[in-house]
């Protein structure tokens, strides 16, 4: 048989609808596995061991129930997200010791259908990052090459599906920190189109930009997730009531989709595999029925500037609440105004502090027209690009990072080398439009090359129904690391 | 695009941010790099183009305002580090 940690969410759903094995049995396997490879990973933050073992117990007493279609299944969640009883941190040392007294509604959502949070994983802090280097809690490291990041900022997540220590986890993409770490860790990430899951319990970082998003090893596991964890939520203005789809897989055909492949998105300096593969890739879409034609996003190289003066100018916001009064550590201080500066001073990151700082500077009087006013107008353009593009076309197919994994340090002392890390996700994030990244092959060094798909707001259903037929007839999302 | 010391230093005031003489330096030289970098945007023309206000199609729902219980006071007080008779205690505002 299986080990248990090789089966997929679907095969896990299965296996104990049938009585094949009970949840104290998955849950115990899991827990062994990430025992053992947790402390090489650093993928986990904080592991419930206890109470994981305790509700697969109760799972397993109250036995196999449709209407709660993840019950007994273990899955992750980045400590951006909040869940009750257990530590908050988002990477940073200004939460240390912060125990949320309430559960974000994407994984309540995830819990009330019978899933076990099994442990919270690491994060660049506040989520600002591409690698987890930014974690104050230490880097994850590549289950593909412990030398290399796993990609960021969801990157505890990505290792953890990667390695087989859970079928599923959440993330949060503001920028790509969905789809480059699945890219990096060549697993399945969805971002999902912005206000179609809830941002409650969420600790906000961008607010026009935060998507909560999973990861799994296949499209189907995260079109499950998705389908669960989405739609309105009265505690989150912007949380969508579109209709939620209940997303029809098997009928995976793509005749007569067209799929648009952006010049924009093959730039020079980028790795010559990650072309190919992606190529590759978007010819197999053709082989299976797609019509590809070659499109044009003229504001693509603008996303960059605009993504890193608006996000910063949101976070600098956000984050003015971390100031040593209601949670996490205070600085000794006489006078409540150096409370303020100590505690941040001393407990902000070296990331997180320079984009608070770039934030406030591109929101300060005199500078607020020319940085903030016009990045603004600029993300207009951008999505009116998207919009003309899917007048043309269906799907829009594009590499998801311009390199594979790079080493931990790579970036070390230049911050603008890691922001253009995000280059071909941005555009997507500040359209607010839907997009998964999947494996399409793998470099010269044995590393995951991901592409990713993007379509029209709030159609998820094509944007998956694509990945799932790719998936169905090819086998890089089954290939595993070594571990 | 030239960034001061003492304007790095007047963004970190506005940020509530105590930063050492090092890490003044070091922002200067890392945020002006970012901004030169960022100057590109002002080649597009957008007197025409309005700004993205939100992503969100409607207008933001209003709820009925009736009272309901909130989180649990005791659960949100024990993530203080300092607290008494139920409330957040800070340092004296005024002497």
């Amino acid at each position: 048989m299986t080990d248990l940690f090789e089966l997929s969410l679907k095969e896990m759903q299965n296996g104990l609808r049938w009585g094949e094995f009970s949840s104290r049995e998955l849950v115990g396997a899991m827990l062994e596995r990430i025992t053992r490879l947790n402390p090489p990973l650093h993928a986990f933050l904080h592991i419930a061991a206890e109470s994981a073992l305790q509700q697969a117990d109760e799972a397993d007493s109250a036995g196999p129930d449709d209407s709660q279609p993840l019950r007994g299944i273990p899955i992750a969640v980045k400590d951006v997200l909040t869940v009750a009883g257990m530590p908050a941190t988002a990477g940073s040392k200004i939460l240390e010791g912060f125990l949320p007294p309430y559960t974000a509604t994407s994984v309540r959502r995830l819990q009330e259908a019978g899933a076990i949070v099994i442990g919270k994983t690491n994060t660049d802090e506040f989520a600002m990052g591409s690698s987890t280097e930014n974690s104050a809690y230490g880097v994850t490291h590549n289950p593909w090459d412990l030398t290399r990041v796993p990609g960021g900022s969801s990157g505890g997540s990505a290792a953890a599906v990667a390695a087989r220590l859970v079928p599923s986890a959440l993330g949060t993409d503001t920028g790509g920190s969905v789809r480059q770490p699945a890219s990096f860790c060549g697993v399945t990430g969805l971002k999902p189109t912005y206000g179609r899951v809830s941002r409650y319990g969420l600790i906000a970082f961008g607010s026009s930009l935060d998507c909560v998003g999973a990861f799994g090893r296949t499209a189907e596991d995260v079109a499950e997730v998705l389908t669960i964890m989405a739609g309105r939520d009265p505690l989150d203005s912007t949380s969508s009531d579109v209709e939620t789809p209940r997303l029809e897989l098997e009928r995976a055909d793509l005749r007569g989709t067209r799929i648009g492949v952006p010049k924009e998105y093959f730039i020079k300096g980028m790795q010559v595999e990650v072309e190919e593969k992606t190529r590759a890739a978007v010819a197999q879409f053709e082989a299976l029925g797609a019509e590809v034609h070659e499109i044009s996003l003229p504001h693509t190289e603008y996303a960059l500037p605009v993504y890193y003066i608006l996000a910063p100018a949101e976070a600098s916001a956000n984050l003015a609440r971390f100031d040593g009064i209601r949670y996490g550590p205070r600085a000794q201080a006489e006078t409540l105004m150096d409370v303020f500066f100590k505690t941040r001073g001393q407990k902000f990151g070296a990331e997180v502090t320079r984009r608070i700082m770039l934030g406030t500077y591109a929101l300060s009087a005199g500078y607020y027209d020319a940085f903030y006013g016009q990045a603004q107008k600029v993300r207009t353009l951008i999505t009116r690009d998207f919009e003309a593009a899917f007048h043309e076309v269906d799907l829009i197919a594009c590499p998801t990072t311009p390199t594979t994994a790079f080493c931990i340090g790579a970036h070390e002392n230049d911050p603008l080398a890691m922001y253009l890390e995000d280059v071909f996700t941005l555009p997507a994030s500040l359209a607010g439009v839907p997009g998964v990244s999947f494996p399409v092959g793998f470099d010269g060094k044995g590393l995951p090359v991901g592409m990713q798909l993007l379509a029209p707001r709030f159609c998820e259903e094509a944007l998956l129904r694509a990945a799932y037929a790719y998936q169905q007839a090819t086998d890089w999302h089954k290939r595993k690391p070594g571990m | 695009m030239p960034l001061s010391l003492r304007e790095v230093e007047h963004i970190a005031r506005l940020a509530r941010l105590e930063l050492t003489d090092e890490q003044k330096a070091l922002y200067r030289e890392q945020l002006e790099a970012i901004l030169d970098h960022f100057a590109r945007l002002q080649e597009l023309d957008t007197k025409e183009v309005s700004p993205v206000a939100g992503l969100s199609a409607k207008q933001a729902p209003l709820r009925p305002d009736e009272a309901r219980p909130g989180l649990n006071r005791e659960a949100l007080l024990a993530n203080a580090p300092q607290q008494a008779q139920g409330q957040f205690k800070v340092p004296p505002v005024f002497e």
